[in-house]
């Protein structure tokens, strides 16, 4: 079935959202920062391929999660925050689909002009940002998730195991 | 340099950058084609293509696997910035490069002169779709290889190869380029970028996707409307060629040129190597190594199917292609015309 | 001396009769230099004028014109390729190649290089000359300081080089017909449905204007090329020819217009009202020569 769909019905609210959205933000901040900084410290290329757009603001918006993240890949003032969905910032670029797709186009194991062509992916705002960042993270070999979960030991790496898992029956079933 | 009917059915593989031309190498490319990060190259694409030093590595890590690499120069200079494409040229035989891919006669011309032990294989973006004018580039600048244009069938192939001295590429799978290649400033029109002297095509700078309260995307060129898509309307790339427009016999809109589709001729391969297909060209340089790995090794295996005599099983792309269809276009029929 | 004005192929499927009397008035007006006759576009369409290219070329030669025969932008079935070496086997009447199997028909007698041969530097334009070529049209879409080197080159070799300076630009051609398509046909089942349209198949996008036209193969801009306000500057930079392409306008009386702004007979503003009387609501531009999106007017600042 078309992604577009389930990605508006992701889109419901419940009471109590908005809470949880901040709540979840504040305690996923601290991850968060590590791995970007991890990202960045064992890629310095990719910064090259972003050009220009190293000062731009990517808004990435998981749908199923509770809160969106917003990115700032300038080596200078790198930064990767989690941003509650009420109170969502001006961004240049923004990116949107389900948190799983996003994990495997960051990691090459989805093509992105696929995605979009399947409407599973939303991008608005300066596409050009979103080609560049799109460009230079495929130029990274390996797997940037992966390296990310090993951050957090062997419960980092299951838990990855466990979203691909229900990622993969997800698609099956649709 | 080897025997045109040494090796057929040779896989042509894209490579927009250094991870995606190791993906192609690895995942049994023949040669791959990949550009530097200027004008020089048809798809100078935000974030894409070879730094000099970058093409170097590229050059040692495919010659070191058997696979070769061809720079395409293949855009045409605007008269005052010739320089930039003899440079490239330069440094693309400086760092053995096994051809370049040309369009533009004076390129082609001051490659045959400066390098002429590099192979010349004449680019789509030249148009030669008759016996003629292919013997034109042959004779004129000792062209090795033409890249036909997506326009013919597979008899008017296999005609063209009996009257040609040179080997024949065809595009196999990927975009499905409606205009003649080369001839085209649809883009320069509306955007003010060219696709023949920049290297662009709708470029990302000029696109701008509008999401609307009911679902439906608005995909916008410069302030022009290219397409809407209704929510579960599959999409394509916002060129103005796959575009739907209204004209006077069709008040409803229409994909006046052709709809988001791409080529696949995985079905045609035994036709195009007994009409004398040298070698098969997988699109899309501006594609992830996701679709490199796919693609390329799903074409590897069928190509070796066939060339061992096997029923070719070919792995379903169809999750890859624009607007998630495909078709075999000219080369099946003339009714595309 | 000012330059040429040239009147480029028709390149609508207008009926036999309306071609004829087209030349009928060409070969009587006095601002017209060089007429180039012809079928660029589609080869079906040929047979319906090839029998009176004679007497026309005959008429418009005896009205002092010199005319000049275009190939075909496209050559790729049996018959492209007949017609194209025919065309190049002509020897007392000049050619103007738009395909490189026209190049290759001529070899190394004289000829002109069409705007469809991209001849868009001055090492193309050197090897062309080499290979024979005595007139470079310069493709549309080539910026003004790019024109500057290209004109300089080609006069330098000797050669005469031409750009549109009015009419519809020529934005792609392509092996299916969309004229043919947009009636749901095929090319070889058309029928000629592009007669029905002779100023070309208008394509509206969703913001309501028309941006583009159909005529069969090709696809051209809405607006006409207008560079009335460029001719100074086109003629300072060693432009030997004026192209009007032909559309359904007063042909003649643009071409007097061209001539007297050419001439400088007449103020820009003058000429630019006078065009604008003949051409309607039809939409001008100039973005190419200045370097910006083709559809856009960029105004004049010399005349401001």
């Amino acid at each position: 079935m078309p992604h577009a769909k389930s990605i508006r019905q992701e889109r419901a609210r419940f009471p109590g959202a908005d809470a949880l959205s901040r709540v979840s933000c504040v305690l996923v901040q601290p991850v968060l920062t590590r791995i970007v900084r991890n990202v960045a410290d064992k890629h310095p290329s990719l910064f090259a391929r972003l050009g220009e757009h190293q000062a731009t603001t990517y808004l990435i918006d998981p749908v199923e999660l509770p809160f969106s993240l917003l990115l700032r890949p300038d080596p200078e003032a790198l930064s990767l925050q989690a941003v509650p969905r009420d109170r969502l910032p001006q961004a240049g670029a923004s990116i949107r689909g389900k948190f799983l797709l996003l994990l495997r186009l960051i990691d090459a194991g989805e093509d992105g002009d696929a995605a979009f062509f399947s409407r599973g992916l939303d991008i608005a705002g300066n596409t050009e940002a979103v080609v560049r960042l799109r460009n230079a993270l495929d130029d990274i070999d390996g797997s940037i998730v992966e390296d990310c979960a090993s951050m957090f030991g062997a419960p980092g790496r299951l838990i990855l195991q466990q979203l691909r898992k229900t990622y993969g029956q997800a698609n099956a079933r649709s | 340099m080897q025997d045109r009917d040494d090796v057929l059915a040779e896989l042509i593989c894209p490579a927009g950058t250094p991870a995606a031309l190791r993906t192609a190498v690895d995942a049994g490319a023949d040669a791959v084609y990949c550009g530097l990060q200027n004008a020089t190259n048809a798809r100078n694409f935000p974030g894409l293509n070879f730094t000099p030093d970058e093409l170097a590595e590229a050059v040692r890590y495919a010659h070191a696997r058997g696979v070769k690499v061809l720079l395409a120069l293949n855009t045409y200079p605007p008269a005052g910035k010739v320089a930039l494409w003899r440079e490239a040229a330069d440094l693309g035989a400086r760092l053995g490069v096994d051809a370049f891919i040309v369009a533009d006669m004076g390129v082609a011309d001051y490659i045959a002169r400066t390098h002429p032990s590099v192979r010349l294989h004449l680019s789509v973006q030249a148009a030669a779709s008759s016996p003629e004018a292919i013997r034109y580039y042959c004779e004129h600048f000792r062209v090795k290889r033409v890249v036909l244009p997506r326009i013919l069938t597979i008899p008017e192939i296999r005609a063209i190869r009996r009257e040609i001295p040179c080997e024949i590429e065809t595009f196999i799978f990927g975009n499905h380029g409606l205009m003649v290649e080369g001839r085209c400033s649809l883009t320069n029109y509306l955007t003010g970028q060219s696709t023949n002297m920049d290297g662009v095509c709708s470029p990302a700078s000029a696109v701008e996707y509008i999401r609307h309260p009911d679902g439906t995307m608005s995909a916008m060129l410069a302030g022009f409307t290219i397409d809407r898509f209704g929510a579960d309307d599959k999409a394509g790339y916002p060129t103005i060629c796959k575009g739907r427009y209204q004209a006077p016999h069709r008040p409803e809109g229409y994909y006046a040129f052709e709809e988001p589709i791409s080529l696949n001729l995985s079905r045609l391969l035994p036709d195009l190597i007994s009409a004398g297909v040298h070698a098969f060209k997988i699109e899309g340089r501006q594609r992830s190594k996701s679709y490199v790995r796919n693609v390329v090794a799903s074409f590897r295996k069928a190509v070796d199917d066939i060339r061992a005599g096997r029923p070719a099983n070919i792995v379903d792309l169809i999750a890859l292609t624009e607007g998630q269809k495909e078709t075999q276009g000219a080369f099946e029929t003339k009714k595309w015309r | 001396m000012a330059a040429n004005i040239t009147i480029g192929p028709i390149p609508y499927h207008w009926p036999a009769a309306i071609k004829l009397e087209f030349y009928r008035r060409m070969a009587e007006e006095p601002a017209i230099d060089e007429i180039y006759l012809g079928e660029v576009i589609c080869s079906k369409r040929a047979p319906y004028f090839d029998n009176h290219l004679p007497d026309v070329t005959a008429n418009l030669m005896a009205a002092g014109k010199t005319v000049i025969l275009s190939s075909l932008a496209e050559v790729m079935l049996p018959r492209e390729r007949k017609a194209t070496s025919d065309l190049a086997a002509l020897d007392d009447i000049e050619l103007e190649c738009n395909n490189a199997a026209a190049l290759y028909a001529r070899g190394r007698r004289p000829h002109r290089i069409g705007p469809f041969m991209n001849a868009y530097n001055e090492a193309t334009i050197a090897f062309m000359a080499d290979q024979g070529a005595t007139h470079i049209c310069l493709p549309s879409e080539l910026p003004a300081p790019s024109i500057a080197i290209a004109a300089a080159a080609a006069r330098a070799l000797g050669l005469g080089v031409e750009v549109q300076v009015f009419g519809r630009a020529s934005l792609a051609v392509s092996a299916r017909c969309y004229h043919a398509r947009a009636h749901r046909r095929t090319k070889d089942n058309c029928q000629f449905v592009c007669e029905d349209d002779p100023d070309g198949m208008p394509l509206t996008s969703q913001n309501g204007t028309p941006f583009l036209r159909v005529n069969g193969i090709q696809t051209q801009s809405e607006s006409y090329i207008d560079l009335l306000a460029e001719l100074d500057d086109l003629d300072k930079l060693g432009i030997t020819h004026f192209r009007l392409s032909p559309q359904m306008v007063d042909m003649a009386g643009v071409a007097r217009v061209y001539r007297a702004r050419a001439t400088r007979s007449i103020s820009i503003e003058d000429a630019g009202q006078q065009l604008r009387a003949l051409c309607g609501a039809t939409p001008f531009s100039n973005g190419f020569y200045h370097g910006v999106a083709g559809y856009q007017s960029v105004p004049d600042l010399a005349a401001g």
